[in-house]
């Protein structure tokens, strides 16, 4: 808990990942509705492409959770104080609390430039909350693998994106499914699979963080 | 023991193979024509002979593979990661010759290489994974911690196989066999010769498996250990 204080409050200093965050949301959206604005886009695409946006923005935002550390010198006054699961808490709620403002974001701004007309409102919302979970849950053990690695940049997309499959593909459907005004019963299968991917990348984190964070 | 395995890699393979083409008749299939079902061959099926069991020594080369990086994480051991990334390299060939016959399939079956089928793509999926397994192994300069993080990586990993292999294609609408064309009795394309065939080369595939495996894990070790000799020359 101390850690996520900790990091909330470095951030609303210096606002570097919630910066990077938002205005990477903004720019791509903006070339996106340049791109197909004057048409009606269909609920597949204009799905993906919420999914791609959020998939990218939290690619460039939560990539930066760990090396932050290590750049700043305080790694080493982390391991002393915190212990393993606590610094990995930390970090997974503060990576939570960036993707939950990202959502709050990006929803509006889709409603200013992209429309959605009409939609299963709950269903895209917790669609998109449990997306952001899984997101979550399952990067913040890369992050910390990527601020191990030589090569930074890249590296964390490279071993993101294959991990993140299962969650980008339910979390694409439940927000079709939503914007086709399905009813929840239809979408049971989208929210049990971000439900317990979410939980078993949670726990094989907290068994596996301290072999990562510690020589 | 490894020079007789050789033998009996060899007699397996040559076995299966041989027999897959002649003791193994050929498969058939309804064709519904004039409201009457025939049965008609379908030579093409032989190549499940040849793509299952190498999706099934893909999968059985990652799950060794993370055993083995859990009980490297337990013991520190770098003999423990060697055997890891054997077993990875060679659940990675296994998945691409997965991959390109059933890419063959769907040339002749369904009418093109790829069909962005989910099946296709999960495969693809893991493909990456391991991708990004040895692109992390060789962005790590540090031989110790190279070993532990991509053995976290390795487990992480793992656990998205059964979503890709088992949910997500039924989430999704597939064209592939396993959910359409049933291979029970009663569905009559499979009978028991080629059952018998079949599970003659799921064991060749294991041999050939553990036969490969061996001679990698011997060639890591002796590469450290030459590693090692050179560096002691040096000091001394």
């Amino acid at each position: 808990m101390a850690i996520l204080a900790k990091d909330i409050r470095s951030e609303v200093r210096t606002r570097a990942a919630l910066n990077a965050i938002v205005l990477f949301s903004v720019v791509t959206l903006a070339v996106v509705s340049y791109a197909t604005g004057s048409f009606g886009l269909s609920p597949e695409v204009h799905a993906s492409l919420i999914w791609i946006i959020v998939f990218f923005a939290a690619m460039a935002g939560l990539s930066r959770t760990f090396v932050v550390e290590a750049e700043r010198g305080t790694e080493v006054a982390l391991k002393l104080t915190a212990s393993g699961t606590q610094v990995f808490l930390g970090k997974f709620l503060f990576n939570l609390v960036l993707l939950g403002l990202l959502d709050l974001v990006l929803i509006p701004l889709f409603q200013i430039l992209l429309p959605i007309r009409e939609a299963n409102w709950g269903l895209l919302g917790i669609g998109l909350g449990l997306g952001s979970l899984a997101l979550a849950a399952s990067t913040t053990l890369v992050a910390a693998i990527v601020a191990q690695a030589g090569v930074k940049g890249a590296l964390f997309t490279v071993l993101s994106f294959p991990i993140l499959i299962p969650v980008l593909v339910a979390g694409v459907s439940s927000t079709r499914k939503a914007m086709d005004l399905a009813p929840w019963a239809d979408a049971v299968t989208e929210i049990q699979l971000l439900v317990s991917y979410a939980g078993i990348m949670l726990t094989l984190s907290f068994f596996l963080f301290d072999s990562v964070w510690r020589d | 023991m490894a020079r007789a395995w050789k033998w009996v890699t060899g007699a397996l393979m040559t076995a299966s193979i041989l027999l897959a083409f002649t003791y193994s008749p050929v498969a058939t299939r309804p064709r519904f024509e004039g409201g009457q079902t025939t049965m008609v061959p379908w030579p093409e099926f032989r190549i499940f002979f040849f793509h299952v069991p190498s999706a099934w020594i893909a999968t059985l080369g990652f799950l060794v593979a993370m055993i083995w990086s859990i009980r490297y994480l337990k013991t520190r051991d770098p003999k423990q990661d060697d055997v890891a990334l054997a077993s990875s390299e060679l659940g990675f060939v296994f998945c691409a010759v997965a991959l390109a016959s059933g890419m063959i399939w769907a040339r002749r079956e369904w009418g093109a290489f790829w069909n962005w089928d989910p099946r296709q793509n999960t495969v693809l999926i893991l493909l990456l994974i391991y991708g990004g397994y040895f692109t992390l192994r060789s962005a790590i300069a540090d031989e110790d911690k190279r070993r532990r993080i991509v053995a976290v990586y390795s487990i992480f990993a793992f656990v998205t196989v059964p979503f890709l292999v088992f949910v997500v294609p039924r989430v999704m609408e597939t064209l592939h066999p396993s959910p359409i064309i049933k291979t029970d009795q009663q569905s009559g394309v499979m009978n028991a010769k080629m059952r018998q065939v079949f599970y003659l080369f799921l064991l060749s595939y294991t041999a050939l498996y553990v036969w490969i495996l061996n001679i990698r894990v011997r060639v890591e070790r002796l590469s450290r250990a030459n590693v090692v000799d050179l560096q002691a020359q040096e000091v001394a």
